[in-house]
């Protein structure tokens, strides 16, 4: 989870979540994936850092060229997190399904009697 | 099954929705009634809402503090804005972990949904940063235990 703070700050530009989209699609070049920004390479290659040293995507060397590729343990540490969350939240919900429960059963004495 | 749907939105909004099996009066009532709340709005196993404070006004006030068996524990303070039952509830809120977190906007609807109420959270943080702390702290405060568990059972079955 060390790298959580890195992630979420990475994925908070939408350059880099276009960047992600992209390649979603499968392995781009930095050259390709410059293309549809408005953006100089340099510019992009700044993004594409920020998403490396959070652990969001993978460059390979191959000759002059760096190929990028999602990295799917960034992807699902994130995923994993939210999961978390939802879990949590479901926890206080189902709690209160069950006070629902209570309070709209006819052998609740509060029932029917407006209180507010 | 998960009734629960979180996702965030823009740069700095949360939304969370969820159906409940009862109508938005008693949905309300139930986010309203500190008696009430005190009973669902704990978080993971193990945590305690010993003290919940809530004035259900415009202008009025809350104080919600947790804490866990081993003596650790956090609150958070907020000002509810506009109340309007049972649909809408607006108010902003911190946390103090000690030091408070910058404000979270929250508006919070009651709507009929088939026999039931759906209800939509949507959180408004000033920024993007601010927002991914606040998804991070969240995990840091409260969420260990789903953490640890999860780790148990999902790392353990990967193993």
């Amino acid at each position: 989870m060390d790298n959580l703070d890195a992630t979420f700050s990475a994925l908070s530009d939408p350059t880099r979540r276009a960047i992600l989209a992209r390649l979603a699609l499968g392995e781009t070049t930095v050259m390709e994936l410059a293309r549809p920004f408005e953006m100089s390479q340099p510019a992009i290659s700044r993004h594409l850092r920020v998403l490396e040293n959070a652990g969001l995507i993978v460059r390979r060397v191959e000759g002059a060229k760096h190929p990028c590729s999602l990295a799917k343990q960034g992807l699902e540490q994130v995923d994993r997190w939210l999961e978390m969350l939802r879990t949590a939240l479901s926890r206080n919900y189902d709690r209160l399904d069950k006070i629902l429960e209570e309070l709209q059963s006819p052998k609740n004495p509060e029932d029917g009697e407006e209180k507010r | 099954m998960s009734k629960l749907m979180l996702k965030t939105e823009g740069d700095t909004h949360v939304i969370v929705t969820r159906h409940f099996a009862a109508p938005p009066d008693l949905v309300f009532r139930a986010h309203t009634d500190p008696a009430l709340v005190q009973r669902w709005l704990l978080g993971p196993e193990g945590w305690t809402m010993p003290v919940c404070q809530l004035d259900a006004r415009p202008g009025g006030k809350c104080r919600y503090e947790w804490k866990n068996a081993q003596g650790h524990g956090f609150y958070l303070t907020g000002e509810l804005l506009e109340i309007e039952p049972p649909r809408r509830i607006v108010h902003v809120e911190r946390m103090f972990l000690p030091d408070p977190t910058p404000d979270n906007h929250v508006e919070t609807t009651f709507e009929p949904d088939g026999d039931g109420t759906l209800m939509t959270m949507r959180m408004t943080l000033p920024d993007a940063a601010t927002r991914a702390q606040m998804l991070a702290t969240g995990m840091e405060h409260g969420m260990e235990a789903s953490y640890v568990r999860l780790e148990n059972e999902v790392l353990a079955v990967r193993a």
